[in-house]
This record gives C-alpha cells, structure tokens and sequence, in this order.
C-alpha cells in the first residue's frame, strides 16, 4: 500500500477513485509519564514519553486508515492529512485521512 | 518571616536551577541540531503539492517525525510575567525553534533510511498532549511534521 500526501503518486496514474478513508485513535499516557514531565519540565528537555506517545498515535491512526483502504480494494492512498484535537486533557487525540485510490 | 523564607528559598532555587540547566541544555541541543543539519544537506524539502519530473520517481512514501519538548521553570515563569504585560514570548519561541528543528530531522533521517533525495509537501501539525491548560500550555511543545518522500532512478 502507498501512501502519500501529495495529490497523486508520482509516477503512477489513478485509474479509480474509491473514496475517502479515515482513521482516528485517542491514547492516554499513564502517570508515571506525568510524573517524569513534570520533572522535566524543571530542566527543560525532550519529553521522550510523549514523543513515543504521539508516533505510537500517529501510527495507529495511519493504520486504521490503511485497513479501510485495503477493505475498499484500493493500492494507494493520496492526499493524506493529519489533524489533533484537545478534547481530552493528558491524551493524545489524532486524526488521518486521505482519499483510497488505485494506481497503475 | 520564616514562611517566607520556606516560599521564597525553594522558588529562588527552582528558577536558578531552571535557568542553568535549562539553559546549558537549550545550547547543547541547539548546537546538535546545527551539526545535524550539516549531514542533511543532500536532502531538498518543500511545501509544494505537485512533485515536478513524475516519470524519474522511483519510489514515493510518507515519511513523518515529531517530537515534545518541554520548558524549564526559568520559561515557564518568565512566560508567566510575560502575559501580564504582553508581548512575544522570547524564551518560548525558542523553543518552537527547536522542536521544529528536530522534527524536521527526523523526518529527513526517515527520508535517509529509505534513500529518498526529495520530501514534497511538508506539513507541520502541533497536538497537546498535555491538555489546552493555561499552564500546561506553555510548558511544553509538541510538533509533527510530515510529507512525501521521493526516490528518484
């Protein structure tokens, strides 16, 4: 499966546009992150707990766009965004979505 | 006196503590980042959709990096007095700085690891983690940056 954020794939032509897919996931981080945050944010510094936490979202997200993708019989998906939200406090909240195509 | 002594000491201690580390530390990143950079020269990033020349592309994938920094307590507080009288937040800016900066090397190592001389349509996405909190807000930084990565023949 390709994907990409540009408006096609380089290279390759879309022969079917199966429409749009997305996925989504909200991930708490747990207490012990807060803590060691908390901390950090003393001395200043990468939050390596968070960052992991965010790649792991990002991940998961991407994921569940791609098995929606896969369930439409597309090879590739296009144009692909990422968005966040804050609704809950102390999670990682994200959104991707692009629209499943096949190329040839 | 001996309670504001027990209120004040422990801040004064903090905000040293914030202002030196925090400080020492903010130089040794920057410092990794400019030499970092160095070694990504070969690479061309751009905010533009369209990738120019299709027919030589090889291969083409999305390529991401993000990361959360967080401010010390010499930043955070400054932050604090800062919105009383308003202006720009030097001290916090810098630190967007930052983790713009080492974001956008880890999408570039990404890019490395799979051979690409190219990352079309780079965009940036910040989250919170952290919650939408008035001090939480300014106590850390969190940022993405994504885009597609060209393998030219």
């Amino acid at each position: 499966m390709l994907v990409v954020n540009t408006e096609n794939v380089p290279g390759f032509t879309i022969r079917e546009v199966k429409g749009l897919v997305q996925g989504n996931t909200v991930r708490a981080k747990h207490i012990g992150r807060d803590i060691v945050a908390g901390l950090k944010n003393l001395v200043g510094g990468e939050l390596t707990g968070y960052t992991e936490l965010l790649t792991e979202a990002r991940r998961q997200a991407m994921e569940r766009m791609l098995a929606q993708a896969q369930q439409l019989g597309a090879n590739a998906v296009v144009n692909v965004r990422f968005a966040t939200a804050a609704v809950t406090q102390g999670a990682a909240e994200l959104y991707c979505y692009g629209t499943a195509v096949v190329i040839q | 006196m001996f309670e504001v002594l027990f209120g004040v000491v422990p801040f004064l201690f903090l905000l040293g503590l914030g202002y030196g580390v925090g400080t020492w530390r903010e130089r040794n990143h920057l410092r990794a980042l400019s030499a970092r950079e160095k070694e990504f020269t070969d690479i061309r990033i751009s905010t533009i959709q369209t990738v120019p020349d299709p027919e030589t592309v090889r291969e083409a994938s999305l390529v991401s990096g993000g990361v959360v920094i967080a401010a010390d307590y010499f930043k955070t507080t400054a932050a604090q007095i800062r919105k009383l009288v308003g202006g720009e937040m030097g001290v916090i800016r810098t630190l967007v700085e930052r983790a713009q900066r080492e974001a956008t090397l880890r999408l570039l190592a990404e890019a490395r690891r799979m051979g690409a001389t190219e990352v079309w349509n780079i965009r940036y996405e910040t989250s919170s983690i952290r919650g939408a909190d008035k001090y939480q807000a300014a106590a850390s930084v969190e940022l993405f940056v994504y885009g597609t990565a060209v393998v030219r023949q």
